[in-house]
């Protein structure tokens, strides 16, 4: 699905394999283009090639096969120290025999930078994290969140233009991790830094890429903005990757003009939208968000197919209800409703019947 | 009554203040996790804290002339060392005496090899003079046995004179002022009841024939474990008789006598009447003319307190001269050379160390753990071997008709009539103890290495800097605590190290603990052997301290 010759292309994986020992790919044939300027994150299960795909840009493992291109030019041959690239390692790999402000100096350091423009470009960068007062300090004097904004300034205080994070906020709690989630965005966005970003926390990846790849057994499963990755996701493994997903599995019964009509293994029949479905008699996985289900006939569109469903619990979140049915024979069916004030609260045993548009139904690989 | 409202203590809930419960709580706990530990502590007392307290203890001790001698360094105190004249009479009398029961107790030759560290040949001065001490009075003793019929052979009378006979008041003091003397002269215990106390009425008279005898008394008694009236006095009782009878005022003494004997007394008394008094100084210079030499007598007087600093002294290549601290001949002067050379070898040896094992400790730590497990057999290889064996290897591999020779000369970089010399020397030492210490190096900086992630190596590179910068400046400061830890062991290890410069080290190339082994197994000088070893240990701990001082010692991890 990547454009590789794109003109504005500024980091490019063309072909790219990967084998540690010669026997098992660890990264299967990777296409990626990114433009200049863009926050892009690799999202995957553990295991699935993202920091080795990193490394291979950053310069610490070579490509088995492939061209990596930084900018125009191969990079294949480049080392490491060449290349230019700010990394934000998962364990902030701060010097713990330096100070906060020989660590930032260390990178200006390396580039023969003199003394007092090395200090204020420290300062600076400091600054920018708010984290001018700390510079004395050595990194394990410095709490979690701490070191990770010190690591992130000194990724960025030599000015790359390409910085590369590899899950930097894993070990920050949720608090401090969403507001550094924040703080990474906007100072990335503000100094027009590409940035490639690993994790293996989607709703991190959600709220802060511009585009997601979505990696599982070494290739890109799916390559897009947050919100088409939600909605429309191209393969059964996203759907379930990324948010809550409800899956039926079934057979294809009729397919064409964007609807397709799927018989589930119990015997019902419903609507879909077919994404990658082509034929008629092919297994197929459907799935629907738990929002997208609707359980209130009036507002059900005409004549839409409808299942019955039994309530096996109900539980109260605050801000939204979320009920565990059991749908033809699914026992993990979930429904997400908002909590407003005419909102029915279902309970336990109840019958009802479920719908859906056939658009938020999207039949998927088997 | 509720006491809330006060400002006094706390009190807890028995009334006692809280203070006090929470100290005497508390004190219980220490108490017995002191117990816990007591047998450990009491083992590590005594094998490890005792010896060391008594080395420090005996590099300054020095009691055998005050024992030995107990009234000569007395009477000596006040001989002036300076003018060059040999003391009075009253110091060669003393020494009569005292020298006398150190023969009799065989303490003599010890003393002589004591001071012999000080002074050449004094210790075979007092070989001779001890076997010859009866010559000195031999005539007065005789004169003395012939006078009366010979009623003075009777040992049973002497015991009856001195004794003062079954009514006579005893003097005590002397009995247990001797008993001291005695006790530490031989380290024996004086302290039973030998069946004897001299007569008060006759030592009062004759005080010193009283304690000759009674010297001879405790001797007899306790270490021959015989019955004091059946067995000759020694010659002092006789000698001291006769000088006190010939003094002037002596005859006096003897008319106002009149307990057991004094009949036979006074026969014996008008015996020595044609003889001179004894003359203890000339008689000793008859002995042997060295006891005229003043340098003998200022060795005595100077080593003659109980604690002296003479050891130590010695120990820096100086002695204990007329005034104060001086060195010592040039000829003499070995020890500052062997501090020296053992500092500046173990430098050298700790420096090999490093450069040999900083690589081995890298690679180590850096393979995967398979190939690293294999390596570090190999590195702990040598400790499986015996110390003997591998430096005995050293010797094959570094003598003149040796493997490395051979090769070289086979190579034809070396010609066969000048082969080097690489054993017996500094060099063979230095060789043989890397290699067995190199293990004590690699381990402290390997078990620092592992801990260093190498992710600071790829972060050192992405900030841009080359393999030598990021080495350099991130890997090698995070490893400096190993090489710390491996050095104080090395350094500590060889500057205490005794078999391998005692084999391969020929004369140039041994160290100080081979002089301290020397001194205490061969010359047997353990005083300067433990102020040697008190020097030693005072120099790590200074180096030790300075190193706390420059790198700190928290900056030294063993893993
Ligand atoms: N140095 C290595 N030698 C051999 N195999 C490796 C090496 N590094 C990673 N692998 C393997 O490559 C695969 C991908 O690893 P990678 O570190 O890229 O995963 P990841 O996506 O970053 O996972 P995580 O989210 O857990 O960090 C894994 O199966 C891993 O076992
Ligand atoms: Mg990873």
């Amino acid at each position: 699905m990547a454009d590789a010759s794109t003109t504005d292309a500024f980091v490019e994986f063309e072909r790219v394999q990967k084998s540690y020992d010669g026997e098992t790919l660890v990264v299967k044939d990777l296409n990626l283009t990114m433009p200049k300027g863009e926050f892009l994150t690799m999202l995957g299960p553990s295991g699935s090639g993202k920091t080795t795909c990193l490394m291979m840009l950053a310069g610490f493992e070579t490509a088995t096969h492939g061209d990596i291109r930084l900018g125009g030019t191969s990079i294949n041959n480049i080392p490491p120290h060449k290349r230019g690239i700010g990394m934000v390692f998962q364990n902030y790999a701060l010097f713990p025999h330096m100070t906060i402000a020989e660590n930032l100096s260390f990178p200006l350091e390396v580039r023969g930078m003199g003394k007092s423009e090395r200090e204020q470009k420290v300062k600076r960068a400091l600054d920018m994290v708010e984290m001018g007062t700390f510079g004395g300090r050595r990194p394990a004097q410095l709490s979690g969140g701490q070191q990770q904004r010190v690591a992130l300034a000194r990724a960025l205080v030599f000015e790359p233009e390409l910085v590369l994070m590899d899950e930097p906020l894993g070990a920050l709690d949720k608090q401090l991790r969403e507001k550094m989630q924040f703080e990474i965005t906007h100072l990335a966005h503000q100094l027009g830094i590409t940035t490639v970003y690993v994790t293996h926390d989607q709703t991190e990846a959600l709220t802060m890429s511009d585009r997601v790849a979505v990696f599982n057994d070494g290739r890109i499963q799916q390559l897009a903005p947050p919100d088409q990755l939600y909605e429309e996701p191209a393969n059964s493994f996203v759907a379930q990757f990324i948010g809550e997903n409800n899956t039926l599995e079934g057979v294809v019964k009729e397919i064409g003009q964007g609807r397709a009509l799927v018989q589930l293994d119990g015997g019902e029949v419903i609507d879909c939208m077919p994404v990658n479905v082509t034929e008629a008699g092919q297994r197929t996985r459907v799935s629907i968000r738990p929002e997208r289900v609707e359980y209130n006939k009036e507002r059900l569109q005409e004549g839409a197919h409808t299942l019955k469903a039994e309530v096996l619990e109900f539980i109260y979140m605050g801000d939204i209800f979320r009920t565990r049915l059991r749908v033809a024979g699914n026992d993990e069916f979930i429904i997400k409703t908002r909590n407003a004030p005419d909102q029915v609260r279902l309970k336990p045993g109840q019958q009802i019947e479920i719908g859906w548009l056939p658009e938020d139904c999207r039949a998927l690989d088997a | 009554m509720s006491d809330t409202t006060q400002s006094g203590p706390v009190l807890s809930a028995d009334g006692t203040p809280l203070k006090r419960s929470l100290a005497r709580a508390l004190r219980m706990q220490k108490v017995r996790a002191l117990m816990l530990i007591a047998p450990l502590l009491i083992f590590i007392l005594l094998t490890f804290i005792l010896p060391i307290a008594d080395m420090l203890f005996r590099s300054v001790e020095n009691r055998i002339v005050s024992d030995t001698l107990s009234e000569t360094v007395v009477t000596l105190r006040d001989w002036d060392s300076v003018n060059g004249e040999a003391p009075e009479e009253a110091v060669y009398e003393s020494l009569y005496y005292d020298l006398f029961v150190a023969a009799e107790a065989k303490e003599h030759t010890k003393l002589g090899t004591r001071l012999n560290y000080e002074q050449t040949g004094i210790s075979s001065l007092f070989r001779s003079s001890g076997r010859k001490l009866d010559d000195i009075g031999e005539d007065h003793v005789k004169a003395m046995e012939k006078a009366g019929g010979g009623a003075l052979k009777d040992e049973a009378l002497w015991f009856e004179i001195i004794t003062g006979g079954a009514s006579g008041a005893g003097n005590t003091a002397l009995l247990e002022a001797q008993r001291t003397k005695m006790a530490q002269l031989t380290g024996e215990d004086f302290s039973a009841d030998i069946g004897f106390v001299p007569g008060a009425e006759f030592s009062d008279l004759f005080p010193r024939t009283a304690m000759a005898y009674t010297d001879f008394a405790l001797f007899t008694a306790v270490l021959d474990e015989d019955v004091v009236a059946e067995e000759d006095p020694w010659e002092t009782v006789f000698v001291a008789f006769a000088q006190e009878v010939q003094v002037p005022g002596g005859a006096e003494k003897l008319a106002a006598y009149t307990g057991p004997g004094a009949a036979e007394l006074t026969a014996a008394a008008e015996a020595l009447a044609d003889l001179e008094p004894v003359s203890f100084k000339a008689s000793f210079l008859d002995l042997d003319e060295d006891w005229g030499d003043v340098g003998n007598w200022r060795t005595i007087q100077t080593y003659s307190p109980t604690y002296t600093s003479g050891y130590f002294l010695n120990s820096i290549d100086m002695q204990k001269g007329v005034d104060g601290a001086e060195a010592r001949p040039e000829n003499q002067q070995i020890y500052i050379t062997l501090f020296k050379r053992t500092m500046f070898m173990s430098l050298v040896i700790t420096g090999s160390c490093i450069v040999l094992g900083y690589p081995v400790a890298w690679i180590l730590a850096n393979l995967p753990t398979r190939s690293a497990n294999l390596l570090m057999i190999l590195v702990l290889l040598p400790f499986w071997t015996s110390l003997l064996v591998r430096t005995s290897a050293w010797k094959v591999m570094l003598q003149q008709q040796g493997v490395i020779n051979d090769v070289l000369v086979w190579l034809g970089l070396v010609a066969d009539d000048a082969r080097l010399v690489m054993i017996n020397n500094q060099f063979g030492t230095i060789v043989a103890m890397t290699h067995i210490l190199l293990p004590f190096m690699i381990l402290p900086m390997y078990s620092v290495m592992q801990t260093i992630n190498p992710t600071y190596l790829r972060a050192a590179k992405s900030l841009g800097a080359t393999n030598w910068t990021a080495f350099w400046r991130v890997y090698f400061p995070q490893s400096v605590p190993g090489i710390g830890a491996g050095s104080i062991l090395v350094f500590i290890l060889s500057i205490g190290y005794y078999i391998t410069p005692e084999i391969v080290g020929g004369t140039k190339g041994v160290f100080i603990s081979n002089r301290i082994a020397y001194h205490i197994s061969s010359s047997l000088n353990w005083g300067l052997a433990a102020a040697l070893g008190t020097i030693l240990l005072a120099v790590v701990l200074l180096l030790y301290w300075a190193y706390d001082k420059i790198v700190g010692i928290d900056n030294v991890k063993l893993g």
